[in-house]
Order: C-alpha cells, then sequence, then structure tokens
C-alpha cells in the first residue's frame, strides 16, 4: 500500500502511549421498568496503542455499549476506563465534550450526517467545535476530504450520495481533527459488500499510515478475521472465549 | 464553540424550516409593533401636548422687571424704596441692589444658558385712524419668534414681513370698530398716533418742581406714524395674558418709536438715571423644564421675575403613567409571542434530537448545543423586533394619515398625534431580544441535557 501524501498533516498529534485503552471492570447498568439491564457487566480489556481491534458479538452483547463508554458519550455504571493515560470517569461534561473533540474520531453505522449540511461543512463541523481559526480549516476539510477520495464532491448534501460516499465524508468528518483513537460502530452494516470493503480498507490505512488506533464494533466475522489485529467477542455485556460467543 | 459560528449555524437551521421560523418571527413581530404602536401614541400624544403648551407662550416664558424693594414684609414702606440699601431683603433672594431693566440687563440676560430670546415688552397708548374712523387702544409688540404661537394658527393675512416692518396686525373686535368689514382693511394704511420720548439733551434743564431733586429726563412729543395692516387676529396672543392690546406691531419697530410708557413715569417721580427703561423684558426659554433655572438666574442678578409654574412637569407625570399602561398593553401581545418562541425551540429539539446527539458526539460541549439554541432565539427576536418596528411604524403612519383625515374633515388643523424617536426603536428592538433570549433559556438547556446515546438512537 503506497504512502498517501498527506499522512503527516492528519497524523495524530496526541502522544503515544503504549497502551491506548485500558477498561478495568467496567459495568453499565439500566433499570428498564422493574428490571435491570446489565448491559455491559464486569469487562476489562487492555488496548495497545496503533492496534486494530475488532469487538464481536450479536446485537445485545454490550459491544456498542462497550464503545459509547471508550467514545465517553456514556459513562459507566462502575468500574474505570482509561485513555491514553487519563481516566474518563473523572471527567466532567465539559472535559468529556473536549475528550471527544481532540482524541476521538467516531464512525457510525447509519454515518450520521447532519442532512441540511452539505459534505464540506459536514467535516468541517467538528472543526468548529474545536475553535479552529478559519482560515485553517478549509485547508483541513479539504485534506480529509481528499484522504477519503471524495475531494469532487464537497459542496454536495448527502441525500444525493451513495452509502459508500456518506461513509467516507463520515470517515473523513471523524478524521478531521487528527483524533489518536478512531472508534467504527458496525461501520460497514449498511453497506453492500465491495463497498464495505473500501471502507474497511480506509480504516486500515489509517491505522498503519497515520498510526491510529481503532476499534471497530461488527458483528461480520470475516471482515474482522481479514481486517483486524486482534479479535474480542462479547456476550451477555461480558467479554468471553471466542467458542462461546453466538454467531450473529 | 465560538459566537460567530454560533449564528452562522443558527442562521442556517432558521433557513432549513423557514415556514415555521417566520411564522414565529411573525408573532414576534406583531408583539414589538403593538408595543411600539401603543409607546408611540403615548409619545405622540405627550410631543403633542407638549408643543401646545410651548406654543401657548406661557410655560417657556420668564418676565423681567424691576425689583420691588419697596413692599417688604412690613407694607409699603415708602416710594423711595430703590435706592434704599438698607432694606431686608425677602429670604428668596440674596441681597443685590435692584437694577434698572435697561439694554444692558437684555444683553446680560440673553447670555444666560437656557435663554433663547430677551425681549421688550412695550405697551404704550396710541390713535389708530382708518378713513374716517379712529379708536384709542393700547398697542402691544410681538418679535419674529411670537409667529409660533397658537394665536397666529387662525390668523387672517400674514404675520410681519420682517422685524421691523412698518406693519400692523388687529385684533378682530378691534378692527370691526376700525371697519365693518375687518379683512377689508388688510393690506390697507392706517394712521398710528402716539407721544414719542426724547431724551433731553445734555445740558440741557427743565423746571424744577421742588428744589431741583425731581427732574423729567426727557419731553413727550406727538407724532404720527403710517403702518399697514397685514392681518387681522381672532384670539389675543398668549392667551392675554401679558395684558390686553387690540393692535400688535413688530417689537423693533415698537423700540424705533421710542413710544412714551407707563415706566418712564418712574422716572419722573424717583429721579431718573435719564436712560430709557423698559417696563418688563419677555425671556423665551428654551424647554419649559429650564424655565426654573433661567429664573433663578435672573433674580441672582438682582430682578424681579415671574413665570407660570411649570405646568409641563405634572403632564411628564401623567404621561409617563399612561405609556407605562399603554407599554403593559402592548407587552401582551410579546408575552404570546415568547410562548412562540419557546414552543418552536421545543418542537426543534424534538426534530433535531439526532442532529444534537451527533454534534455531541463529534465534540460539542452542552455550552455548546445551549448557544447554538440561544443564537436561534436572539436571531429571531432580533429579526422579529426589526420587523416588528417597521409595521408599528407603519402602522403609526397610518393611523396618523386617518386622523388628520378626520380633523381636516371636521376643518381643524392636521395634528402629528405618533411619533417613533429613536429610543423607542432601538429599546423595542433590545426587549424584543431579551425577551427572547429568557424564552430560549429553557429549550436550550433542554437541548444541552439530551444525553448523546439515547438521542442518536432516536429515529
Amino acid at each position: 500500500m503506497a504512502t498517501h501524501p498527506h499522512s503527516e498533516q492528519l497524523a495524530p498529534v496526541a502522544a503515544q502511549n503504549a497502551v491506548a485503552v485500558e477498561v478495568r471492570d467496567a459495568a453499565r447498568h439500566y433499570a428498564m421498568g422493574a428490571t435491570l439491564v446489565r448491559a455491559l457487566d464486569g469487562v476489562s480489556l487492555t488496548i495497545a496503542a496503533r492496534e486494530f481491534v475488532c469487538l464481536l458479538g450479536s446485537s445485545g452483547s454490550g459491544k456498542s455499549t462497550l464503545l459509547n463508554i471508550i467514545a465517553g458519550l456514556d459513562r459507566p455504571t462502575a468500574g474505570q476506563v482509561t485513555i491514553f493515560g487519563r481516566e474518563l470517569a473523572g471527567m466532567a461534561s465539559q472535559e468529556l465534550a473536549r475528550y471527544r473533540r481532540e482524541t476521538v474520531g467516531i464512525v457510525f453505522q447509519s454515518f450520521n450526517l447532519i442532512p441540511t449540511m452539505s459534505v464540506e461543512e459536514n467535516v468541517e463541523l467538528p472543526l468548529r467545535f474545536a475553535e479552529v481559526e478559519r482560515a485553517e480549516r478549509s485547508g483541513r476539510t479539504r485534506l480529509a476530504l481528499d484522504r477519503v477520495r471524495l475531494s469532487h464532491r464537497v459542496s454536495h448534501r448527502p441525500s444525493e450520495l451513495s452509502g459508500g460516499e456518506q461513509q467516507r465524508v463520515a470517515i473523513a468528518r471523524a478524521l478531521v481533527n487528527r483524533p489518536s483513537l478512531l472508534l467504527a460502530d458496525e461501520p460497514t452494516g449498511n453497506l453492500d459488500s465491495r463497498t464495505g470493503e473500501e471502507i474497511m480498507n480506509l480504516l486500515r490505512e489509517f491505522n498503519r499510515e497515520l498510526g491510529m488506533t481503532v476499534v471497530m464494533v461488527t458483528h461480520e466475522r470475516s471482515l474482522a478475521d481479514r481486517f483486524a489485529d486482534r479479535m474480542l467477542f462479547l456476550a451477555d455485556g461480558k467479554l468471553v472465549p471466542e467458542r462461546s460467543e453466538r454467531s450473529g | 464553540m465560538k459566537t460567530r459560528d454560533a449564528v452562522e449555524l443558527a442562521g442556517r437551521n432558521l433557513r432549513e424550516s423557514v415556514l415555521r421560523n417566520s411564522l414565529t418571527t411573525t408573532g414576534i413581530a406583531v408583539g414589538v409593533a403593538s408595543l411600539v404602536a401603543m409607546l408611540s401614541l403615548g409619545v405622540g400624544l405627550q410631543q403633542l401636548a407638549n408643543r401646545r403648551l410651548t406654543r401657548s407662550g406661557l410655560f417657556n416664558t420668564v418676565f423681567v422687571f424691576r425689583q420691588q424693594r419697596d413692599r417688604g414684609p412690613g407694607g409699603r414702606r415708602g416710594m423711595r424704596g430703590d435706592s434704599d440699601a438698607a432694606q431686608p431683603s425677602s429670604p428668596q433672594t440674596p441681597q443685590q441692589p435692584p437694577r434698572l431693566v435697561d439694554e444692558a440687563a437684555r444683553q446680560e440676560i440673553a447670555q444666560l444658558p437656557g435663554v433663547a430670546e430677551v425681549y421688550p415688552d412695550i405697551r404704550f397708548q396710541g390713535e389708530l385712524r382708518a378713513g374716517d374712523r379712529a379708536q384709542i387702544t393700547t398697542l402691544g409688540s410681538l418679535p419674529p419668534s411670537a409667529r409660533d404661537n397658537d394665536a397666529f394658527e387662525t390668523l387672517k393675512g400674514s404675520y410681519f414681513s420682517a422685524p421691523a416692518a412698518g406693519e400692523v396686525i388687529l385684533r378682530r373686535e378691534f378692527a370691526e370698530l376700525l371697519a365693518d368689514k375687518p379683512e377689508s382693511l388688510i393690506g390697507q394704511n392706517v394712521t398710528l398716533r402716539y407721544a414719542e420720548r426724547e431724551p433731553m439733551k445734555p445740558g440741557q434743564t427743565t423746571e424744577e418742581y421742588d428744589a431741583g431733586t425731581v427732574g423729567f429726563g426727557f419731553s413727550v412729543v406727538p407724532r404720527e406714524r403710517t403702518l399697514k395692516v397685514v392681518g387681522i387676529v381672532d384670539e389675543e396672543p398668549f392667551g392675554g395674558f401679558r395684558g390686553n392690546s387690540d393692535a400688535l406691531i413688530p417689537t423693533a419697530l415698537a423700540e424705533d418709536l421710542h413710544a412714551a410708557q407707563p415706566a418712564g413715569l418712574r422716572e419722573i417721580v424717583g429721579g431718573g438715571s435719564g436712560r430709557e427703561q423698559y417696563t418688563s423684558l419677555v425671556v423665551r426659554v428654551s424647554s419649559p423644564s429650564g424655565v426654573q433655572k433661567v429664573e433663578d438666574g435672573i433674580k441672582q442678578k438682582g430682578f424681579g421675575t415671574f413665570s407660570l409654574l411649570d405646568a409641563t412637569k405634572s403632564l411628564r407625570r401623567f404621561f409617563t403613567i399612561l405609556d407605562l399602561f399603554l407599554g403593559i398593553f402592548g407587552s401582551l401581545a410579546l408575552a404570546v409571542a415568547s410562548l412562540g418562541i419557546v414552543n418552536t425551540l421545543v418542537m426543534a429539539i424534538l426534530e433535531r434530537r439526532r442532529e444534537i446527539g451527533i454534534m455531541k458526539a463529534i465534540g460539542a460541549s452542552d455550552t455548546d448545543v445551549r448557544r447554538l439554541f440561544f443564537a436561534e432565539a436572539g436571531a429571531m427576536g432580533f429579526c422579529g423586533g426589526a420587523l416588528g418596528v417597521a409595521l408599528g411604524w407603519m402602522i403609526g403612519r397610518i393611523i396618523n394619515a386617518g386622523t388628520n383625515l378626520y380633523l381636516r374633515n371636521h376643518q381643524l388643523p392636521s395634528e402629528q398625534i405618533w411619533s417613533v424617536p429613536w429610543w423607542l426603536v432601538g429599546g423595542a428592538i433590545v426587549f424584543a431580544l431579551v425577551v427572547s433570549l429568557v424564552s430560549g433559556l429553557y429549550p436550550a438547556a433542554r437541548a444541552a441535557r439530551l444525553d448523546p446515546v439515547q438521542a442518536l438512537r432516536y429515529d
């Protein structure tokens, strides 16, 4: 795979610790009526920096919950989550927003682009929240779109793009703030297998060339086999050995 | 997020649901328009009343005359009190030697701050003859500025063409004595006969009446002058407050005539200085509220003064209360409009739940989300305010035009009952903005509190 010309400019700025993600006895319980749902029930894991890890499991296994907790979108009911040496549980909501802005990039299954904004505006949005100077923004937006090979569609609206293109816009948006940790929640779930593979190649490229740690949730074992450095299996909110994971 | 970005994003969000947001903005505009309409009516009526009072010339005027020292608390103390420096002064006025009301005094008073004009109140007896009819009457004098007095609103003919023109304006009652049809006198010449006060030349002596202590200082010579009648007036200017006069001539002309006035008698009995004195000076103050200060300043200089109590003060109090109530009624519509903002924004939160979740996921803080909704509320408030002021202004113009049409149909002079001052324009927009921001508080807080995980799950 050829090195991309803009690799250095897009490389994450955060210092690379040996350990990117460390989860200790994390639990996430919801009260649903009278019953207590244990979405996550005492999970401990460590992900090294620059590692490409896939979280596998059937729906309801808690893999998305775990990803949301690592993303700082959700807080664990118990346990500790440390990302690049910083403990998330103790962070105030402003700090957590800053963490999401500076350290993490997130890609979703349903793309989650803002339909009323053009491709360029969608990618630029995180830069607005990060209060990046106006002059610098357009350059960084172009660079990110270049990286996902969508420079020719900047003024289109998401509805005018194919699923694969939309997901590439979402990836450019996740990339634009130069995160150290790229989180992907079923990024290929809404795409056909060929497009899905394109997306996986992109993620792999960022992992290799930009040194980003990638944590991806999927239920497609075949994709994980081919792209991930390591696979972790979840069932009923717990990490399980590969064998007992019910295939989904 | 920077404020500029928040405003920019808010602007594009508002443009996305144009219909709903423009309806909400129109709601605010109607509220602001009703507020502006009510208050400009109040302000306009206040200005109208003020204008009428000012034009009456009664409340912005101070009369200056020679201080009457000889009337102390103990009653009349004699006729020669003027030169008696041992007189106790009244507690209100500081002890000052009484001053002569002459040209020097006039110049001095004109220098006082707040004084618009000082002119002598010249009044003298004379005979006016038109054809074969003649009448003895009192002539008064007016400066060019008295043209604005409300008495001249119904003036037939015209006002004096120049400050010292040889022209006269007659009161209708008097003119009827000179001609059967008063209007026929306009443009005609009348002859004025009067007594001129001719000062004595230096070294000239008078007959001595009492061991040389009292001198006349001037002699009285009969004169004639031809004047052109330029106007007929129904009412006495200044409500007849300055003493009755049936014929009015320009002040500068009256000064020029040197007609013998009652004040001259003082010199006969009181040992005159030989200089010409005025019976009284009329001081026109720039605004009724400045009368007290000017009057005090003139008193300080040792003159006697007289003015009517500032009637505009109680008028202002009345209108402040009126404006307050009009403002409250006007604000009711704005209060209803503010509920519209709350409703629109709460709806927008429901609709944009997912969007809020996305924004939080890509790094928006609670403050960013709150600021965004706040900016949307503010933008609607500002636009509504500006639109409302324009609308209110238009309503005002229409009502004003309607009122004047009605007045004209009743043969009444038109009036400006409507006034939108700049402070009301600025105030209304700021008020709309504040009301909108307050209305945005709850929706913005609610949007900021949204849990991103739940919001992203929402479809």
